[in-house]
């Protein structure tokens, strides 16, 4: 079992941060295939939080297969888990870090660095127009 | 029926003599929702609440709850309704509050009444005006929560409470929320912890209605600005301005996005709903000329 935690002034909205907390606790082996998640119920009591966005939140995980939801009985962590390509993961890595590389050769420090990456993975529908 | 919304309202008004005290109001509430019903004291939010649970008629328009007329007999019953202050019978014990709760209401669950009083510590042979405002709120609840109401309506329910009493109350809403798919309607004057709460939302100023919808869709569809000093005039014509506040350099602005693509000289941010709520509201910091010198962040 996890326990989640909000934090109300990160900007990122509630259902998400539960998805990435699931997310995360799965990838670092802290759930495991089978794993039940807190009720719906239970973590509307732990965190005084909407039970609409928990379910939303849990619709969201059994979409993109972490886990498994069954009617009446809870939300389960999947058999497969969906597990990251680790073999492409490195590759991206990898250039990532060339790329850091040259941008600090260029004269960038680390908050500029920070900022063109975070405008580059905004939303597509947040990108401004150039 | 079950198809109908929680509410709907259609060019609904209240006028007490030359006075609208909400006017021409129109929205919808979907079932299962938690509304949030936010606004400045005087706004208009306890006479569009009493207006949903029919204590009172409209002056125009009309209002459908649970898919019927509100004071019908067969709306009422599934209906609960917290007033402010949350009002008791301050002489009577719990069990005899409860008593009360049963004979007048024909859907009163007395295990669900009886199970709360017990999780909440209290005994029923306390007298109700002893207790703390927390617990009397609590019984307040709970006697709406035993009608098994599918319309839970809440008059500023938290703004007397202390943090904690506030917290339990909530969480008492929510959880009634997970177990029954209830929709839960409550007035507020206090933002900040609505988002966590609440899925739709509706602001009301002055007697009029100026947002309301899903609080996911009202995020989206509005944008921060942050461009050069541009005047009022050629701005308001480009795009649908909420707020605007300008320095001697720099322009600021609170749009309606939908969808939008803007000039590159804006630098665009999103904005968060309580600065969205206090927009509407009618708050704006770069009016005041002291203040034109602070710096956007």
């Amino acid at each position: 079992m996890i326990a989640f935690h909000l934090d109300n002034r990160s900007g990122v909205p509630a259902y998400l941060q539960l998805v990435q907390q699931v997310r995360q606790a799965i990838r670092l082996g802290i759930l495991r295939p089978g794993d039940q998640l807190p009720t719906v119920k239970e973590v509307v009591t732990a965190l005084t939080i909407n039970p609409n966005t928990v379910l939303h939140a849990y619709r969201q995980l059994d979409l993109e297969g972490f886990t498994e939801g069954r009617r009446g009985v809870g939300t389960f962590v999947a058999a497969d888990p969906a597990p990251p390509p680790t073999d492409k993961l490195r590759t991206l890595r990898a250039s990532l870090d060339q790329w850091v590389g040259r941008a600090r050769a260029a004269g960038l420090d680390d908050e500029s660095i920070g900022a063109l990456f975070a405008e580059s993975v905004r939303p597509a529908g947040a990108a401004r127009v150039a | 029926m079950s198809g109908a919304p929680a509410i709907s309202t259609a060019g609904l008004g209240k006028r007490y003599g030359a006075k609208w005290a909400l006017h021409d109001c129109t929205l919808e509430i979907p079932r299962g929702s938690v509304t949030a019903l936010v606004g400045p004291n005087g706004a208009g939010k306890t006479t569009l609440l009493q207006l949903v649970i029919g204590l009172i008629q409209p002056s125009a328009g009309q209002v459908a709850v649970l898919g019927g007329a509100p004071s019908t007999k067969d709306v009422l019953p599934r209906i609960g309704f917290v007033a402010q202050d949350h009002p008791l019978y301050r002489n009577l014990t719990i069990a005899e509050t409860f008593r009360l709760g049963r004979k007048l209401n024909e859907r009163w669950d007395e295990a669900f009444a009886r199970t709360r009083i017990a999780r909440l510590g209290l005994g029923e042979r306390q007298r109700v005006g002893k207790l703390s405002g927390g617990q009397q709120a609590q019984i307040a609840l709970t006697l709406a929560l035993a009608k098994r109401p599918e319309l839970l309506v809440l008059d500023e329910p938290v703004a007397s409470l202390d943090p904690l009493a506030r917290r339990e109350f909530l969480n008492a809403v929510l959880e009634a929320v997970a177990e029954s798919e209830m929709t839960v309607v409550l007035s507020s004057h206090i933002v900040a912890e609505l988002e966590r709460v609440c899925d739709h939302l509706i602001t009301l100023t002055a007697g009029r209605t100026q947002l309301a919808g899903s609080i996911a869709e009202i995020v989206a569809s509005h944008r921060v600005l942050l461009g050069p000093r541009s005047d009022a005039g050629s701005v308001a014509r480009m795009h649908d301005v909420i707020r605007e506040s300008h320095t001697d350099r720099q322009t600021t602005l609170l749009v309606r996005a939908d969808g939008h693509v803007y000039d590159s000289c804006w630098e665009q941010h999103e904005a968060d709903l309580e600065e969205i709520v206090l927009a509407y509201l009618g708050y704006n910091p770069g009016a005041s000329a002291s203040r034109s010198a602070a710096v956007a962040s």
